[in-house]
């Protein structure tokens, strides 16, 4: 970020830029720097990723103030509105309060990542001020003549429609990929309608019109206290494993209905 | 002369004026519509609700703004507090931007200035709604996740998926529109329809769209996000006072955003209803604002019927028919359009018209067809499946004639 923001600094000196168009910038552009910081620094992943996501709505409002319109809105949707999202939905999947761990788990990975970023930043710096310091900006009114929306459609579905179908094809391929790995393979999903018509086919009849409910009625209905069989026993069904493997079930003894001879006792 | 460039002579104190009247009819019209809706509702449930605020209990919505903004303030020690706060804020915030594209009247005189009134026309405005609804969400979502509490984590995660879904559905629901409009601009998409409305020409769309229109609304019976009988409040559960306050402001100006792009997209905006269009020079072409009202009560009331009327899904039964039904329809349905309409620009006989027609027909028949194959094949194979004999625990029936045994079709205990 740092290193774009140079070439853009050489970009306004260079008189380029509409007043109202500065202002935006030295408004926008350290909060979005600042952002990208933060991006990288907090430890709350899902904070990260709002910050990542203050930076693509300012990213699409330079490229609004940049007269491409589409680009902008469309950066919106597609980034903000769609992948942030996804991102977001596995982030609350995961956990919420997860902070990741800052331990390395491959080894030189920072460094690696670091010497990368500066390249492929380095690389983009040199191209783009070479393409544009020192050269005014033309034809983006020959461009979008026709409309922004326009001029870009003309562009895509006739120049660039190999390389537009080949990246559609690619993406397509991906996402197909992704769910053929994601899904386990069944042949047939049992549904709610079977699973019920096989209760009463198969098995013991006695579970087919639903497990026992927990409780003893009057005294104490909670999960935690099992309920009796008309014979007095233990209805073991009629609570949940999960309590009775963490020891949290009470014992129902104590709210059995007691006969009058043994309360005068 | 069009819209865009009737706008683009506002000078700023009228941009300025307008963007207020934009942020006052939202305000004013969710006060009136949480009275209207428990109203309706009320009378569909063969009840009167809320008559006892103001004449007819109309000022309810205000007694019960008051009300919530008394209410005190509680942030959960679990939450995460900066996100906490800012989640409400973004929803809120975010629910006014749609209204500055849609054009409430044709050319009006506001302040003997000649205009629209709307804030801005852009040449993207349909894909910019798409946009901040988008955005929006990151509020519920928001919500959910800082709660620090689980139901309304659940809340934040359904709603993200459910946004997700249904905002493909609805955005591929508008292709057909720009298709046929050739623009993405509200204002042109209006004037576009000055020959038949969308909602005739382009019905299978408008049903995506008014169907999708629901679920990203989060409105019943799409509501899963906010499903009090599985999450209690859902996003909301922990949230009260103004921070509530503003989720409900949010709902209800979210709805009439989506309502009024589905009037301007399909119903022809602003424009009166075909063999009125007299009525549109009425009060200084004033008038049309009261058609646009129509048109977007109608859709309000829409709204408030489908609430009082229709259970909530279940949620896998939700997202399947997102995925499964609207989206594939829907572009099955873009191709027969954008075919229609070069056949059109190409100006091509009729031969190709019917060509289509007979494919179209072809194909539904052939995937109807495999589709009841399919499930006949399924059905077998669970028939074939092997069980024990059955053995029901029935009380044994005892037959007193042959008569008794012939109406049940049982057989005499020898």
């Amino acid at each position: 970020m740092p290193i774009n923001l140079g070439f853009l600094v050489a970009a306004l000196q260079l008189g380029t830029t509409h007043k109202p168009e500065a202002i935006l910038f030295w408004v926008l552009a350290p909060l979005v720097v600042l952002a990208a910081l933060a991006m990288v620094f907090v430890k709350k992943a899902v904070h990260s990723a709002l910050f990542l996501a203050w930076i693509m709505i300012s990213l699409a409002i330079f490229f609004i103030a940049q007269q491409a319109l589409f680009l902008g809105i469309v950066q919106i949707v597609v980034y903000t509105g769609a992948v942030m999202m996804l991102f977001l939905f596995i982030l609350m999947l995961v956990g919420v309060d997860s902070s990741d761990s800052l331990k390395e788990t491959i080894k030189g990975q920072k460094t690696a990542a670091i010497l990368i970023s500066v390249g492929i930043g380095g690389l983009f710096t040199s191209l783009i001020a070479r393409a544009t310091v020192a050269k005014p900006a033309v034809g983006l009114d020959t461009a979008n003549v026709a409309g922004n929306v326009q001029g870009i459609a003309t562009l895509l579905f006739t120049d660039y429609v190999w390389a537009f179908e080949v990246v559609s094809a690619l993406l397509i391929t991906a996402a197909l990929g992704a769910m053929v790995l994601a899904h386990s393979q069944k042949n047939h999903q049992i549904t709610q309608k079977e699973l019920s018509a096989l209760r009463f086919r198969q098995g013991d009849k006695s579970k087919a019109a639903g497990l026992p409910a927990p409780g003893i009625y009057a005294l104490h209905n909670a999960v935690d206290v099992p309920g009796l069989l008309p014979d007095g026993s233990i209805a073991t069904q009629s609570i949940s494993k999960t309590l009775e493997a963490r020891g949290e079930i009470l014992s129902s003894d104590k709210f059995e209905l007691q006969s009058n001879e043994e309360v005068e006792d | 002369m069009n819209a865009s460039s009737l706008i683009g002579k506002d000078p700023g104190w009228i941009i300025l004026l307008k963007g207020i009247l934009v942020f006052a009819v939202c305000v004013v019209f969710t006060i009136l519509s949480v009275w209207g809706e428990r109203r309706i509702v009320a009378r569909m449930q063969m009840r009167l609700g809320p008559n006892r605020v103001g004449p007819f209990g109309i000022i309810q919505g205000l007694a019960d703004g008051v009300k919530l903004a008394l209410k005190e303030d509680i942030i959960p020690e679990a939450a995460d507090k900066i996100v906490f706060t800012l989640a409400p804020v973004i929803s809120a915030t975010t629910c006014f931007l749609s209204f500055a594209v849609i054009p409430l009247t044709g050319k009006v005189s506001f302040f003997h200035h000649q205009t629209i009134m709307q804030l801005t026309d852009l040449p993207v405005g349909v894909l910019y709604i798409l946009a901040v609804a988008s955005v929006g969400v990151y509020g519920i979502v928001l919500a959910g996740w800082s709660s620090g509490s689980t139901y309304p984590l659940l809340g934040g995660l359904r709603s993200s998926a459910q946004v997700i879904s249904y905002e493909v559905a609805m955005g591929l629901s508008l292709v057909a529109v720009f298709i046929l409009s050739g623009s993405m601009s509200t204002g042109d998409i209006v004037d576009s329809q000055n020959h038949g409305w969308f909602i005739i020409k382009l019905l299978p769309s408008f049903a995506i769209y008014a169907i999708s229109m629901v679920g990203e609304t989060n409105r019943a019976p799409f509501d899963l996000a906010e499903a009090e009988g599985e999450l209690v409040g859902g996003f909301h559960t922990e949230y009260s006072s103004l921070k509530f306050a503003l989720f409900f402001l949010a709902e209800y100006v979210n709805l009439i955003g989506v309502s009024a792009l589905a009037t301007t997209l399909f119903l022809g905006g602003y424009h009166a209803l075909p063999g009125l269009g007299f009525t549109e020079n009425w009060l200084g072409g004033w008038f049309t604002l009261i058609w646009f009202f129509a048109k977007l009560f109608t859709f309000f009331f829409v709204f408030v019927w489908l609430r009082g009327t229709l259970p909530r899904l279940r949620y896998d039964q939700f997202m399947q028919f997102g995925w499964k039904i609207l989206i594939p329809v829907n572009l099955i349905w873009i191709l027969v359009v954008s075919t229609i309409r070069t056949l059109q620009i190409e100006n091509t006989s009729k031969i190709y018209y019917i060509a289509l027609l007979v494919t179209l027909v072809l194909v539904t028949f052939i995937v109807v067809t495999f589709r009841d194959k399919l499930k006949q094949k399924k059905q077998k194979a669970f028939d074939e499946m092997e069980f024990e004999p059955v053995d029901f625990p029935l009380p044994q029936l005892t037959f007193q004639s042959e008569k008794d045994l012939n109406r049940v079709g049982g057989q005499l205990d020898e």
